[in-house]
């Protein structure tokens, strides 16, 4: 096991620490949506960074795996070189930057546009996984709330949506229930990726440090975002094609261009966007960000 | 017989000590639909206690607490489970505090709050909700046009009358209500108790209101009782106890309120 470089074990947690967070996974699949508590370690990173994502893929990375990182679509932030690197320097296992390569992706804010296979893994970062936290603060009420499925209070807080906005106007961690029991918050995804957890090949791991907790949706797993009958849920992206691949379905990151009103989108999922300029694509700018 | 003629809450012979201290002992009652009971008592006589008693947010030492279901079978309240229990409370009892921010959810509006026990019960149509928070909010004399308004910008007396719309929104059977008009000026408990009195009737509620103000009991109860030290002293029609109280210290409390 230990092939990579002296000091580290491999994947830099420990073997113990390892089997005690597999064992919060296995029990999150178990029982798609619960928040599954661990006993999470400090990791070399501030909590933020990713401290829960980085753990569950230190849990199940195995040396043949090839590993993915990316930070709100993009494979180039800080946050998402940082963490390859990370397990580059700890794992020695092989990394990506091309959605179909790879076997386990992490990520941060998004869901890669390319549509996930029953190889892959998906680990989620999750800065707070309780979604009923910002309207009933006691976690020991919330707690409670989950285990009996009491989640009319969900629907107060699009009720509050509609009101104050005329449409329900979540438009990132919005609410799904998981397999018909668990509401859950799939951490601060667009809604425009919600559809994209329902019935999904892969397996998806959320990880939260900070708060301590695990939670799993397990592949082809029923995931609904909450609605009202008059209100349903809707995507959204901005009414725009890609300027760099001309693509006009997937999520687009609005770039401001100068300080006289200019901008431009582009796909957040720079990987789906590289793969289709080199398949020819092109938008209206494809050298503007070159 | 049929079902509506049987007691909808029982109480026997229920008791509460706190450690060697006594906070109510032996109180036995039945109540029926549609009936309103007060207790009063000076502060410290146990009334709050039993209230507890009876909603269940304090377990008994001794006795027990019965209710009639939606379905008629009288079920021991002590026997329910935690999740039984609870779906009693948003949907066949209502619970208003003395303290309007207690009962409400002080970060939403208006209509979430009103809206929240329906969605609770699976309502998931947005109008239908809001067309009945906005009915609600009028028999409450609220104006419709605050329904997207924190309860925070609303007035004392907005609130406690917000709150009771926020309990009889899913129709229940049986009020537990504690001071409702505590804290409140005189105009503004004329008010609602006049609001309190015509939505019993109209709903048919049974209630059960602590209060330490005979006006109150006078105003909305059918039955009073009257404890002292833990212990009911005096029960009967509320006008028969008021008008001629037999207990020394009823006597005294009848005669310690200022002439209107």
């Amino acid at each position: 096991m230990n092939a990579q470089p002296a000091a580290y074990n491999f994947a830099y947690l420990d073997e113990q620490t390892k089997r005690m967070i597999r064992r919060a996974i296995l029990k999150g699949i178990a029982i798609p949506g619960y928040q599954v508590p661990f006993a999470s370690r400090e990791m070399p990173m501030p909590y933020g960074w990713g401290t829960g994502g980085v753990q569950v893929t230190a849990a199940i990375l195995g040396p043949d795996d090839t590993l993915k990182v990316i930070d709100q679509g993009s494979d180039d932030t800080t946050n998402a070189i940082s963490i390859r690197k990370f397990f580059e320097k700890t794992a020695g296992v092989a990394t990506t930057t091309v959605t179909t390569e790879a076997t386990v992706i992490q990520t941060r804010h998004r869901i890669p546009e390319k549509e996930l296979q029953d190889n892959q893994v998906l680990v989620y970062q999750v800065p707070i996984p309780e979604p009923l936290r910002f309207l009933e603060p006691r976690e020991t009420e919330t707690r409670r709330m989950h285990a009996l499925a009491e989640y009319g209070l969900m629907h107060v807080k699009l009720y509050e949506d509609i009101a104050h906005h005329g449409h329900i106007a979540t438009s990132y961690a919005y609410p799904v229930k998981v397999n018909a029991r668990y509401v859950m918050d799939p951490s601060p995804t667009p809604k425009f990726d919600n559809p994209k957890m329902d019935d999904c090949a892969a397996l998806q791991l959320f990880g939260a440090g900070r708060e301590k907790r695990i939670y799993a949706v397990p592949p082809y797993t029923k995931v609904v975002s909450l609605d009202f009958e008059d209100h349903p849920f809707e995507r959204y992206r901005h009414q725009a094609p890609c300027a760099l691949c001309g693509a006009d379905d997937s999520y687009l990151d609005e770039v401001v261009m100068d300080d006289k009103g200019g901008r431009m989108f582009v796909c957040s999922d720079t990987d789906h966007c590289e793969t289709r300029r080199a398949e020819g694509f092109r938008g209206v700018q494809p050298e503007a960000l070159a | 017989m049929s079902s509506t003629h049987q007691p909808l809450l029982v109480a026997e012979g229920v008791g509460k000590n706190y450690g060697r201290h006594v906070g109510c002992r032996d109180v036995s009652f039945n109540l029926y639909q549609g009936e309103v009971l007060a207790i009063v008592g000076e502060s410290g006589s146990g009334k709050s206690t039993l209230l507890q008693l009876l909603s269940t947010q304090m377990q008994p030492t001794s006795g027990r607490v019965l209710y009639r279901m939606r379905d008629g079978v009288t079920r021991d309240l002590a026997a329910l489970g935690e999740a039984e229990r609870r779906f009693l409370y948003r949907t066949d009892w209502g619970y208003v505090h003395q303290d309007p921010a207690l009962g409400l959810r002080m970060k939403v509006s208006a209509g979430a709050n009103v809206g929240e026990r329906l969605m609770a019960v699976g309502w998931e149509h947005y109008g239908r909700i809001r067309s009945a928070a906005e009915s609600w909010l009028e028999r409450v004399e609220i104006e419709v046009g605050r329904i997207d308004d924190s309860p925070h910008t609303y007035s004392g007396g907005m609130r406690q009358r917000l709150q009771i719309a926020r309990n009889l929104v899913t129709e229940p059977r049986l009020v537990f209500m504690d001071e409702p008009t505590g804290g409140l000026d005189v105009s503004v408990q004329a008010r609602l108790l006049d609001l309190l009195r015509s939505l019993v009737t109209e709903l048919g509620l049974a209630v059960v209101i602590v209060t330490h103000d005979l006006a109150v009991a006078r105003l909305l109860s059918h039955r009073i009782m009257v404890m002292k030290e833990g212990r009911v002293i005096e029960t009967g029609l509320t006008d028969q106890v008021l008008d001629d109280p037999r207990e020394p210290y009823t006597q005294l409390l009848v005669s310690s309120i200022l002439p209107a």
